[in-house]
């Protein structure tokens, strides 16, 4: 009996071994881990993180940006500017001139039919493009020769560079996809596993959320590169075993998105097997304020904006009462303690690129306790019942404070509960897990966009260089609210017809400077009138071994955006 | 017999159409969405696009009878078709159960992962099943003795500490401190010669033990008890007392007897094989059915969620009727008619 039962055990695992694909180990191999696996290698259908990262070794764009976000022409000759009439006087096209030498990696000629067909794949009305806001504005793409591609826009686009430029918008093979328009592109597996790319590799083997092989590219452009023949992108685990793998054991080449406990990534570190890399973009962990009444006893009311102002919430309106909130805290602690190398403490919602980033609000940097009582004190909110809650107009001071379900985050719900206790306030802390907090399920009560608590916290920024669009995010036809499915940006539910007209304004400068100076503006009336309460400005952190040469963190682009130079030494 | 065998497959047919709803129901009720892990700076309009092509929106119902077909009916044919090289007629238009977040058959990826789990999890089940068994009998043949003593303690440690602290500190032993092992289970190796078998076995060792030491505790405390009940019962005396040797007493009358539940137990725990080890598979980065699970829920893909947990389904309910069956083989005492 017992040697039946083993016998049959046996042939299970017999039967187990067989298959899996034959990987020959040649040449030198770059291993770079994710701890998050990529499941696509087409971005336009994926739009993580980790998918844009994989893909970005295969398929390029037509400019990428290098790491102090200045434009780098990558698949063109040069960047179309108003200078060099590559933009109309009017600002409402774009004209792109390609490089001659580029081939495709199976041998065939990269041309503006490849551009033109992949803006159209995106803006395809059934196809759920994920990175379709590159798209916004454009009218029409069309291929004036082979080399030449003309993007015209609805409008005025002060800012062009949304359409292929940047690693959310590569250029896919017209050949290749040609067949996956609309809803076919949920289906076409193949395509979507193994783009055909310009780039330095090319995919050998994708196993989704779990490995991707690449070899190089035998018609990669620049001679003798890339310097390794094959790369492989292992995704699964955690960040700190990622961080293991290549700070002290060193069977990796490069971990992404190390975001762990600082102490034990520095004694990591300390090994003196890896380094530690960091970038900064416009990420910017912050305190979300309802600027709406979220008590559940207004029903359907709960957390819905009016335009007379009148759902508006209790107390967090009052500017005594948020400004001691922020004044209690100190970012600094936050900063360093629990974001480490990846963290700065901030006041501002837009800290980046420096021509962007305001000076005005610097005083938040330094935590007064005794300024925020007193600040309190003054407006007359008091505990006036001695249960050690201030009061206004009767209503005693506690708050909900909600974000996602993430170490770093709830001890940061942990310090400033704390120090908001110290001025007399209550706090309820929840955590929710991601995928419903950040979700559009709109039965759920738990979504970050329905924000049914008085605070909520988590990290947001600019899609690129440009803050256009990340500011208007808080423009008030934007606000959530049951009438649209609880869609739009404008969580906060905060209105000021100045900052409207300010984004109007912003919509139709050319000029960099004039934009600079509008982007301060509206990052000073969105801290100062309690919109939100910014904590830490958040970078990247990667880690690569010492071995590996050439490697620029970079927070504008992919990580890997210039794995072509990586070299071993 | 084979009438009972018969009866029961047959009755496992409603049971496991309504599993496979209950499933789909909770899954689709829970509030995760298949958009809530992009990064913000996706505007929810396009989220919105995103959820209407992956058809996530769809009514209850729809969703249901899609899945259903698209389970029961076009992955079937489409096996059929690869395995016989032959084409049903439709079979351009016939949809596979796809994921929403790989946008690839989900079935693919599970036949993908499936070898690494089965070696990893499968040998580990095996190598606990062929130490705990015999530490199990000697343990209640020598009741109270040291060996007793010393193999209830290891196995008390190797039942209560998780593994997720037993993963951690192998790798800090073995990858960091000693540099023997790797900590990355490299999935695409393949054994081809000594060499690939080598590096194989190394990759499994830090897995495999310490899925090991959690199987052995559980089965051997489970062998122990059953073959000191055994043990005592009367049989045992009158085997004894008509003057056969002890070998013979333990290892024919006792330990036979005392493997049927035994026996039982393994075959209700293969399905465990398939479903992975959630939490080894992830530290070592082994990638296996477990991790996908994990994934797919997090990510809220719901057709990977409902046909992965749908297929654990099936194995659970098909092994406790091998369970039943076998039962009956082993046991002269249980009768089916």
């Amino acid at each position: 009996m017992k040697t039946k039962l083993s016998l049959l055990l046996i042939l299970v695992m017999v039967l187990s071994s067989v298959g899996g694909i034959g990987v020959a180990q040649d040449g030198d191999t770059v291993n770079i881990l994710f701890w998050q696996a990529a499941s696509s290698l087409n971005p336009y259908l994926s739009g993580g993180t980790k998918e844009l990262e994989a893909a970005s070794l295969v398929i390029e764009p037509l400019v990428r940006y290098d790491p102090d976000g200045v434009m780098v022409p990558w698949l063109v000759n040069e960047v179309p500017t108003l200078a060099n009439g590559g933009v109309s006087e009017d600002l409402t096209s774009i004209t792109w001139n390609l490089r001659d030498d580029i081939l495709w990696s199976d041998g065939s000629a990269f041309t503006a039919h490849d551009v033109v067909f992949t803006g159209e794949y995106c803006m395809h009305p059934e196809g759920g493009c994920s990175t379709l806001n590159q798209f916004d504005g454009v009218e029409s793409l069309e291929a004036l020769d082979d080399r030449t591609v003309k993007i015209t826009f609805t409008g005025p686009k002060p800012f062009p560079y949304g359409p292929f430029v940047g690693y959310f918008t590569p250029i896919l093979q017209k050949a290749q996809f040609a067949d996956c328009m609309g809803v076919a592109s949920q289906e076409c597996t193949d395509q979507n596993f193994a783009p055909i790319g310009t780039g330095p590799f090319m995919v050998e083997d994708f196993r989704p959320n779990d490995v991707v092989t690449y070899v190089r590219n035998p018609n990669y452009r620049d001679e003798g590169k890339p310097y390794f023949d094959r790369a492989v992108f292992k995704g699964g685990g955690d960040a700190e075993s990622a961080a293991r793998a290549v700070l002290e054991t060193g069977e990796a080449d490069y971990a992404w998105n190390l975001q762990i406990s600082p102490a034990v990534l520095s004694a990591m570190e300390a090994a003196g097997q890896g380094t530690v890399v960091v970038a900064f973009a416009t990420n910017v962990e912050r305190l979300m304020v309802n600027h709406t009444n979220p008590d559940p006893a207004l029903g359907e009311n709960r957390s819905v904006w009016m335009a007379d102002g009148s759902n508006g919430h209790p107390f967090l309106q009052v500017d005594a009462i948020w400004k001691a909130m922020s004044k209690a805290i100190d970012r600094n602690v936050i900063a360093e303690q629990l974001y480490g190398a990846g963290g700065i403490a901030t006041c501002n919602v837009l800290p980046g690129p420096p021509i962007y980033a305001s000076t005005n609000n610097d005083d938040c940097l330094v935590q007064d306790v005794e300024a925020a009582n007193a600040m309190l004190d003054e407006a007359g909110i008091v505990d006036s019942d001695g249960d050690g809650l201030r009061e206004y107009e009767g209503i005693p001071l506690q708050v909900s404070y909600q974000t996602s379900t993430n170490a770093v985050r709830q001890s940061t719900q942990a310090l400033i509960k704390q120090w908001w206790s110290e001025i007399g306030i209550e706090t309820e802390l929840r955590n929710i897990d991601a995928a419903v907090f950040f979700g559009g399920d709109v039965a759920s009560p738990d979504t970050y966009a329905k924000f049914y608590t008085d605070i909520e916290m988590y990290t947001n920024g600019s899609n690129g260089t440009d803050p256009e669009t990340y500011m208007g995010n808080w423009r008030t036809t934007e606000i959530t609210s049951p009438a649209t499915g609880w869609l739009g940006s404008n969580v906060s539910r905060w209105y000021s017809e100045e900052y409207d007209a300010l984004l109007d304004q912003m919509s139709q400068t050319g000029v960099l400077e004039e934009r600079a100076a509008l982007a301060i503006q509206m990052n000073d009336l969105l801290v100062q009138s309690g919109a939100m309460i910014p904590l830490v400005y958040r970078g990247s952190v990667s880690a690569h071994h010492n071995s590996v040469n050439g490697i620029a963190m970079n927070a504008w682009d992919a990580e890997l955006w210039n794995v072509a130079e990586w070299t071993r030494s | 017999m084979g009438k009972y065998t018969i009866r029961r497959l047959l009755t496992a047919i409603p049971t496991i159409l309504v599993i496979s709803f209950i499933i789909f129901a909770v899954v689709d009720l829970s509030p995760s969405d298949p958009t809530g892990n992009l990064p913000l700076t996706i505007p929810p309009e396009v989220r919105q696009k995103i959820r209407e092509a992956l058809g996530a929106d769809d009514p209850f119902a729809v969703k249901y009878v899609k899945w259903l077909n698209q389970f029961f009916i076009a992955e079937p044919l489409n096996f059929i078709e690869t395995t016989l090289g032959i084409t049903f007629p439709g079979s351009e238009d016939r949809v596979r159960v796809i994921s929403w977040a790989t946008r690839g058959p989900v079935i693919d990826i599970i036949a993908e992962r499936l070898p690494q789990t089965l070696w990893v999890v499968g040998s580990s089940y095996f190598l606990g099943v062929m130490i705990a068994v015999p530490v199990g009998v000697y343990s209640a043949y020598r009741q109270y003795s040291i060996f007793d003593q010393v193999g209830t303690f290891a196995m008390m440690v190797g039942f209560s500490v998780p593994t997720f602290f037993t993963g951690l500190m192998f790798i800090v032993i073995f990858s960091v401190n000693l540099k023997w092992f790797p900590s990355v289970y490299d999935t695409t190796l393949v054994v081809t010669d000594i060499e690939s078998l080598q590096q194989q076995l190394r990759q499994m060792f830090m897995p495999v033990t310490v899925l090991t030491l959690y199987t052995t505790a559980q089965m051997s405390r489970y062998t122990r008890a059953s073959t000191l009940d055994n043990l005592q019962q009367d049989y045992i005396r009158t085997a004894r007392s008509k003057g056969l040797t002890e070998r013979t007493v333990v290892m024919r009358h006792a330990v036979r007897n005392s493997l049927i539940p035994v026996v039982t137990l393994i075959a209700l725990q293969i399905p465990g094989i398939f479903a992975g080890a959630l939490i080894t598979e992830q530290i070592f980065r082994v990638n296996g059915i477990g991790q996908y699970l994990i994934i797919a829920i997090q990510g809220g893909d719901l057709p990977t969620v409902q046909t992965v947990t749908f297929i654990f389904a099936v194995l659970v309910v098909f092994f406790n009727i091998v369970a039943d069956v076998l039962y009956g083989i082993l046991d002269p005492r249980v009768t089916y008619s």
